[in-house]
């Protein structure tokens, strides 16, 4: 028997993690994604990470939604500002 | 039966690969036999019979349903007589054949003279004394009476299930191509499972022949793009979605509304990422209105948002399965609902509009009635019954809907966004007997659920509510305070419709998800039917 492929045919384009350098220098983009008490946590996270990492420049982004995938120019706008992102979901 | 339709050209190979063009510019017999029909064996020796007396002057060609059969025959009769391979059947369908043996008596330029089917004697005694007339050949001799005078046949193998679909859709042009994927000995159910195909029920599988029948339904393309579908913005063709309705156990004539609810789910507007990927339990409640519900036999009476209606079960179903195949929304992957629901699987209904003392769901929002319209709404993946029996005034109905609203997200959540609440036909009637509006409908359901600020508060009993922050309240005053929050923020996201059964005092209502531009709207379109 043969069947119609039901599914996308498509070869998902790979997509490899960026190189992990072991420490954070430069500039850190913490994105809050709008769920409620997100800036709680965004906050504790820049809080530990000016303690923590005296020198590093921190950025602040926001999804205007977290139901939505975040805007293409919010995600290169971050691409460009920042060299590390940490995302925070909460709730 | 005498006719002078022009009959299709055709050209075939015989039995040794040598191509038979019709028609020949002679006199021509057509002789369609399939070799597992025992009155085309009865009739074959009358076939060659034909061809050895007649065949110097006119063109006796016999045309076989399939190639082994074909090759069976011609060694059981020795026949001499041309066979050729018709195993496609594409002249059976295009002679719209039903019966084999059809025999065929065709003039110099393909027009028909003569035609019947099954056996007669008589028809055959005439057919070969008409045979002599025309080549003024001496007629051969047949022994009449080891005969019967009459035997019915048997069905064309062109009219046989799957394949007459097939045939008619090859007929139009749809042509398949899409990867196929050969199952080889594998029990093909299991199949489906191992490659995860399906929502954890079996599913019928997608075989070329089904697919090009649920092709049938549609006058699109198949290789027609209809959405990119979320997650994985996958290209959701006519063909894929109707591979996925064959697996959901979709009829041809529900893939318009498949297809329908697919443009819909796939807008902007409804957010189809957000609603497969939310912690929240929430799924595409599909809702149909139109003259297609009782063209496609939807249920919309007793049982609407139950089981048992092949149509609302498997349109449902053909929707998820085309998310999870084509957009590449799977549980614990990127559908991540923390309890999930049983809605999941499939929740697709109709609006019983006949019985609605309202104007239906669709002609609400810009529609003709006479246009069939899906509905999609981001709503929790199953519905909550609202009881009241003892309500005689729409005021008191439409304050106890109110109150079971209250209860959609979480009671102190106010200031939410769309709901569907499916009027039950005694509800209905209550609310209609003081003529109630739609409007009036929402308007007391606003009045009902409105509650102080100070009661909807996170609080150290019930930390959830409307939060301070998002009114641009730090301190509130206490006229503030007792500023009243109606459940909705507007009358409009309480969408309503009628279905249910005719006995039973109990409405339902779906719950929203995050609700407007921030979240999931309602989308409808149009279904355009074959």
């Amino acid at each position: 028997m043969r069947i119609v492929d039901p599914t996308d045919e498509r070869v998902p384009i790979k997509r490899s993690l960026a190189k992990r350098s072991g420490t954070i220098s430069g500039s850190v983009a913490l994105l809050d994604i709008s769920k409620p008490r997100g800036d709680v946590l965004i906050e504790q996270i820049a809080a530990r990470l000016r303690e923590e990492i005296p020198g590093v420049e921190i950025h602040r982004y926001r999804k205007p939604t977290f139901t939505k995938p975040a805007p293409e120019e919010l995600r290169r706008q971050i691409a460009k500002e920042s060299d590390f992102v940490i995302e925070a979901l909460a709730d | 039966m005498t006719t002078s339709q022009t009959l299709p050209a055709f050209a075939l190979k015989d039995s040794v690969g040598a191509e038979r063009k019709f028609p020949t510019g002679r006199h021509a017999l057509l002789c369609f036999v399939k070799e597992d029909c025992p009155t085309c064996q009865l009739t074959i020796p009358l076939i060659e019979a034909a061809h050895r007396a007649f065949g110097a002057q006119l063109d006796v060609l016999a045309i076989g349903q399939d190639t082994e059969g074909n090759a069976k025959l011609i060694e059981k009769y020795r026949l001499t007589t041309p066979l050729l391979d018709d195993s496609a059947l594409k002249v059976s369908f295009a002679y719209d054949l039903d019966i084999v043996p059809t025999i065929i008596l065709c003039g110099p330029d393909g027009n028909e003279l003569r035609r019947f089917y099954g056996f007669d004697k008589g028809d055959w005694q005439g057919l070969i004394a008409e045979l002599g007339l025309i080549t003024a050949a001496a007629t051969p001799k047949i022994d009449w009476t080891a005969y019967p005078d009459q035997r019915p046949g048997c069905g064309s193998k062109s009219v046989e299930p799957e394949i007459a679909e097939r045939l008619e859709a090859e007929a139009r042009g749809d042509k398949l191509t899409a990867r196929q994927i050969e199952i080889g000995a594998e029990d093909p159910f299991e199949f489906m499972f191992e490659r995860g195909l399906t929502d954890g029920l079996p599913v019928i599988p997608p075989t070329p022949e089904r697919v090009m029948r649920m092709l049938i339904g549609t006058r699109r393309d198949p290789r027609e793009v209809i959405a990119a579908l979320p997650p994985n913005m996958g290209p959701a063709t006519v063909e894929k979605i109707a591979a996925n309705a064959v697996m959901a156990g979709c009829r041809p004539e529900y893939l318009p509304v498949v297809i329908a609810a697919m443009e819909a789910i796939a807008t902007p507007d409804f957010n189809a990422h957000g609603i497969m990927s939310t912690t929240w339990g929430a799924t595409p409640v599909i809702v149909v209105n139109g003259p297609i519900r009782e063209r496609i036999g939807m249920n919309m009476g007793m049982m609407a948002l139950g089981y048992g209606n092949r149509a609302n079960a498997t349109i449902g179903r053909a929707v998820k399965l085309t998310l999870r195949n084509v957009g590449g929304a799977r549980p614990g992957d990127i559908e991540r609902s923390t309890l999930g629901a049983i809605g999941k699987f499939t929740t697709c209904f109709a609006e019983w509009e006949e019985r609605s003392p309202w104007e239906p769901m669709h002609v609400e929002r810009g529609f003709k009635k006479n246009e069939s319209v899906v509905t999609v709404f981001g709503l929790e993946a199953g519905s909550r019954q609202i009881a009241d029996q003892t309500s005689r005034t729409a005021h008191a109905l439409c304050g106890s809907l109110g109150l079971g609203l209250e209860a959609c997200w979480h009671p102190k959540q106010h200031g939410t966004g769309e709901v569907l609440l499916v009027v039950c036909p005694e509800h209905a009637d209550t609310i209609w007997r003081d003529r109630w509006s739609k409007a009036q409908v929402r308007a007391r359901i606003q009045q009902v659920t409105s509650r102080p600020l100070r009661e909807l508060i996170p609080n150290a009993e019930s930390g959830e509510g409307v939060p301070l922050k998002a009114l641009g309240l730090v301190n509130p005053t206490p006229e503030q305070l007792e500023q009243r929050i109606p459940k909705f923020r507007k009358p409009e996201n309480i969408n309503m419709m009628v279905a249910g059964g005719e006995a039973g005092k109990f409405s339902a209502v779906f719950a929203g998800w995050v609700s407007g531009p921030m979240g999931s709207s309602s989308v409808s379109r149009k279904i355009e039917e074959v």
